[in-house]
Formats: structure tokens, C-alpha cells, sequence
């Protein structure tokens, strides 16, 4: 509840700070110096300390994993803003609404992840969507970031229509939003209206996190936002909404899972596919990094597909793995001048330490062990074992994370292995920063219970 | 009336949106088919809503029973306006841009 007002209370400060400060760096400031705020009464609510007293009539429910996944949402936004707040500037004109709108985008993502009616789970996704739809579009003269906010736009409300339906179905079956009164799944007889909005629900759930065959429009949209915004949607937001897909499936739906089990399966295998095989083909980087998140999406479905203890702790461990390394990466391309692999070539002679750290975010995204990745894949891996019906799986995302190694391992050897004009021009402060992403990249590798302890404390 | 008619009329005008969205190439016919969608939603749920109240009506506590369907609909319409301000905004961005609200000039993404 701290952070979900907090947060809010900062985005209105933020609009206001556009008109009173004239220079940026102070309302750069204000936003870091706000989000330390956000994260820190998060984390004093964590230990039992709460500012506001509100009667959520059961709508919410801020218990400990939600609690700890929007500090971990804090802490990546954190790194996001040290990083690429400063590129923000190139985009247009309007640096304080920008952060503004982040910070809406936070008040979203704290109802998405600790939502206890469909209700808040239908605001949550909306009030997170909508601002996106403005981030895509706000260069506004290039036309393919209009062309980028105007796909996300339509797919994405036409996916809230479906969600809605989806929402009205299932209020129809059992008379109720509450998650906890639905108690689906427990009678013999199957009822219709309540399958017929799980499956609407699936799907326009699978939209919002770009699962295949609902990912069309995700590359388009990557490739056409400006690239600091591309980085928080790729990462922040669909870790976030991850989650409440997570907790929508879990509660909601998890007396029906023999129903949904098995076409999950199915979507986790489509996904992986596709993402895979599609990012291998691409000449930009960025376009890659679009792909690339399709695939991620697709391990992150195996903890869907689980729905055990092993898939809460995995997909806290994926979210912030696959979030700090794919902010690390954006927030080094944001800066290039050119987007595809060639750009990077020779990168690692002019600039080695900048190289070192993409190189360590790139091997964490591949899996590669002693990264926070490998541990984050090998948790997806075991959860979907421990589930025990779909062996099949299992195998196909091994072989799909070997595939995603080539595209990957495309960039490091670009750095590292041919002769370029590649350059980037970094501040020691973001030159510190980007070391202690890596730093932290390693050390959640060797020791994930740093964070997997505090989901039991 | 039984609730099977306003289901299968907000299920037909539901269906009558998404083939909308799908066939239809102006930015602003699409986006009002999207509308369309919503408004079957909130039909649906209004129904679904007086439906339970009904069956609840022996309850002691019917006279809250289904009050929350109808409250949800007035969330989809605060919700739906926001999208629609958001969105023509953006529509009319693209106007400015190139001069047409067609969706099939938008392709230069694709490759």
C-alpha cells in the first residue's frame, strides 16, 4: 500500500516539477531521489510498517510475495533510471511528464501484482497500458514510433476487450470478482461460461505478455518506441504482468488446471519456437532484443505451467535476471549510433569495460552458468519437472535456450572478434553503475537464495 | 426475460466488434468496433448482475447481491474514455504525420 500511494502522489509531483524546474538534472533528481522513497517505505512494509491505513475490503492483498516482487520492480527501475534517465532527453520535449508516466506505470504494476478481485487486476493492466501507449508514440515527428503507438494501441485495447468479456463470463458463472469467493472447478459437471472466460482470460493474458500466437505485434512495437522506452516495457512491465498472470492462473484457476495445463504446454512450447528461431534471422540488435523477449516470455510460461513452489521462486529469480540484464543491454544501445550487429563491431578495443559488462548480461540471458540466468532457467526447468506430465517440454526448452545461445553470442563476437568503428560515449557514473549491474548479475548467479530468502522470512 | 437472450445479444454484438477490428482498414472505424466490444461487456454484465440479485432475492443479504456487476461497468466506462482520448490522440498524431488514418499505410516496421 506504500508504495502502490507513494508512487502515485510522486507522479502528480512529477507533472508539477515540469513547470517549476527549469533544468533537467533537477528533475531527473527529484524522480531517483522519489523512486529511493518508493523503495524504501516498500521495504518498510515488508518488515510490518505501514503509513497508510486503508479498508481494501479483500479487493487487495499485499502479502509477502507481492510485497518482495514490487521491491524487486523498485530496485530494477532503480538501475533502469540511474542508466538510461539521461537518454530520455533525446526523445522530446517533455522530460518530467515522462516520469510522471513511469511512475503511474509503477501505481500499475502494484495493483497487477497484489490484486485479489478481477476488478483490480482489469485497472492494474489498464492503467499500465495506457501511459504505454503514450511512451511508444512520443517521438512524435518519427513516424515509426506513431506507427508503433497506434499497433500497441489497437492490439492492445482489443486484447482488453477480450479480457473484459473474458472478466463478465466468469462473473456470470460464479456471481463474484472476489478471487477467493470463485472457488472454480470444484463441481463435477464442467461449466461452460466459466471455461469460455478462462480461455478468453488466457488470451488476452498471453497478448499482454507476448506469448506466441498472440506476439505479433511485440517486435513492431520494440523496434518503433524510442529505445529508453522499449527497455522499460521489455522488461519492467512484462516481468510485472507476469506476475499477475501468474496470480490470475494460480488462484483464480487453479481448481480447473487439468483443464488449462496442457494448452499452457502448448503456448510455453509455441512461444519458445518462435522466439528462438525468428530472433536468429534479424540484422538489428534492437529487433533481436524484441524477439529475444518473446522467448524469455516463454520460459517464464513454464512457471505458469508448473504453478509450484519451485516456479514462485523461479519466476522471481527469472524477473530479476532477465529484467537487470536486458536494462543493461538497452541501456548500452540507447547510446549507439548504429543498431544493428555491425554497430557493435570492435566495440570491446575502444571501450573494454563497457564490452565486459554487455558480454556478462548477454551470457546471463543465454544461460550460461555462473550468471543469475543459468539459475533462473534451471529453477523454469525444475519447477516443470516437478510438475510431471509434459516431460516433452522440458527437453524442447533446452534445445530452445541452446538455439538463443548463436543469436546472442552474434553480439560478443562483433565486440570482440571484428574489426569496427564501434563507440559509445559513457560517463563514469554510468560506466559505475553498469559495474555493479554486472556485479549483481554474478552474484545472484552464485547465490540465489540472497534474494530467494526473503520469500520465506 | 430469460438471460439467454442478453447473453446471445451481447455475445452477437461482442462478435460483430472483433470482425470489425479484423476486416476493417480505418483507424477510427476500428477503434469504434473496439468500443462496440466494450459495450457488449457492460450489457453482459448488467444482466449477469440483475440475474443474481434475482436468484439471491430469498437471501438476507440480497439487497447488495450484484450490485458489484454494475459497478464494474462504470469502471469499463471511465477506463474506455481514458483509452479513447489516449487513443484519438494518437490517431490524430498520425494524421499530421501522413495525411490518412488508413492502417494499411502502417508497414514500415516490418522489415
Amino acid at each position: 500500500m506504500n508504495a502502490l500511494i507513494i508512487s502515485a502522489i510522486l507522479g502528480v509531483i512529477m507533472m508539477f516539477s515540469g513547470i517549476l524546474l527549469k533544468q533537467k538534472s533537477g528533475v531527473r533528481g527529484i524522480a531517483i531521489g522519489g523512486l529511493v522513497l518508493v523503495l524504501l517505505s516498500n521495504v518498510l512494509e515488508m518488515n510490518g510498517t505501514h503509513f497508510f491505513n486503508v479498508n481494501l475490503h479483500g479487493m487487495m492483498e499485499f502479502d509477502h510475495f507481492s510485497l518482495l516482487f514490487v521491491s524487486v520492480i523498485i530496485g530494477a527501475m532503480l538501475f533502469y533510471f540511474i542508466l538510461s534517465a539521461r537518454d530520455m532527453e533525446k526523445v522530446g520535449g517533455y522530460y518530467a511528464e515522462y516520469f510522471a508516466l513511469l511512475f503511474f506505470i509503477l501505481c500499475g504494476i502494484v495493483l497487477v501484482t497484489s490484486f485479489k478481485s478481477l476488478l483490480i487486476l482489469f485497472l492494474g493492466i489498464e492503467i499500465i497500458s495506457i501511459p504505454l501507449y503514450i511512451l511508444t508514440g512520443s517521438d512524435k515527428r518519427n513516424l515509426k514510433s506513431n506507427e508503433a503507438s497506434l499497433k500497441y494501441l489497437l492490439t492492445g485495447s482489443f486484447s482488453t476487450g477480450l479480457m473484459l468479456m473474458g472478466i463478465a463470463l466468469i462473473y456470470g458463472a460464479t456471481g463474484t470478482f472476489d478471487v477467493a469467493k470463485m472457488k472454480l472447478g470444484l463441481s463435477e459437471q464442467p461449466e461452460l461460461l466459466a471455461i469460455a472466460g478462462m480461455l478468453l482470460l488466457l488470451f488476452s493474458m498471453s497478448f499482454k505478455v507476448s506469448a506466441a500466437p498472440f506476439h505479433f505485434w511485440t517486435p513492431d512495437v520494440y523496434d518503433g518506441a524510442p529505445t529508453v522506452f522499449t527497455a522499460f516495457m521489455a522488461t519492467i512491465v512484462k516481468a510485472a504482468v507476469f506476475i499477475g498472470f501468474i496470480r490470475l492462473f494460480g488462484d483464480t484457476f487453479g481448481g480447473m488446471a487439468p483443464k488449462w495445463q496442457f494448452w499452457v504446454a502448448v503456448l510455453a512450447a509455441a512461444t519458445l519456437f518462435i522466439g528462438n528461431i525468428t530472433a536468429v534471422f534479424q540484422q538489428s540488435v534492437k529487433r533481436m532484443l524484441a524477439y529475444s523477449s518473446i522467448a524469455q516470455a516463454g520460459f517464464m510460461l513454464l512457471a505458469l505451467f508448473a504453478m509450484n513452489q519451485d516456479a514462485r521462486e523461479g519466476i522471481l529469480l527469472y524477473s530479476v535476471a532477465y529484467s537487470l540484464a536486458t536494462i543493461g543491454i538497452f541501456a548500452v544501445l540507447g547510446r549507439m549510433n548504429d543498431y544493428t550487429f555491425e554497430g557493435f563491431n570492435g566495440l570491446a578495443r575502444r571501450q573494454p569495460l563497457v564490452a565486459a559488462v554487455l558480454t556478462i548480461c548477454l551470457l546471463s540471458l543465454a544461460g550460461i552458468p555462473l550468471t543469475a540466468g543459468f539459475l533462473a532457467k534451471f529453477y523454469m526447468l525444475k519447477a516443470a519437472m516437478a510438475a510431471g506430465t509434459q516431460f516433452w517440454l522440458v527437453i524442447f526448452a533446452v534445445l530452445m535456450a541452446a538455439v538463443s545461445v548463436y543469436y546472442y553470442f552474434r553480439v560478443i563476437q562483433a565486440m570482440y572478434f571484428k574489426e569496427g568503428e564501434a563507440n559509445v560515449t559513457v560517463s563514469a557514473g554510468f560506466k559505475t553503475a553498469l559495474v555493479v549491474l554486472a556485479a549483481l548479475i554474478i552474484v545472484l548467479g552464485v547465490a540465489p537464495e540472497l534474494i530467494l530468502y526473503w520469500l520465506y522470512f | 426475460m430469460p438471460i439467454n437472450y442478453y447473453i446471445f445479444l451481447s455475445i452477437a454484438l461482442f462478435c460483430i466488434g472483433i470482425a470489425g477490428v479484423l476486416t476493417r482498414r480505418n483507424a477510427i472505424i476500428i477503434f469504434m468496433c473496439i468500443e462496440l466490444m466494450l459495450n457488449a461487456v457492460n450489457l453482459l454484465l448488467v444482466a449477469f448482475s440483475k440475474m443474481h440479485s434475482a436468484a439471491a432475492a430469498a437471501l438476507p443479504d440480497a439487497a447488495t447481491v450484484g450490485t458489484d456487476g454494475q459497478l464494474f461497468v462504470f469502471f469499463i466506462m471511465v477506463v474506455a474514455a481514458a483509452e479513447v482520448s489516449v487513443g484519438l490522440a494518437i490517431i490524430v498524431m498520425m494524421y499530421r504525420n501522413i495525411h490518412s488514418v488508413d492502417v494499411n499505410f502502417l508497414n514500415r516496421l516490418k522489415h
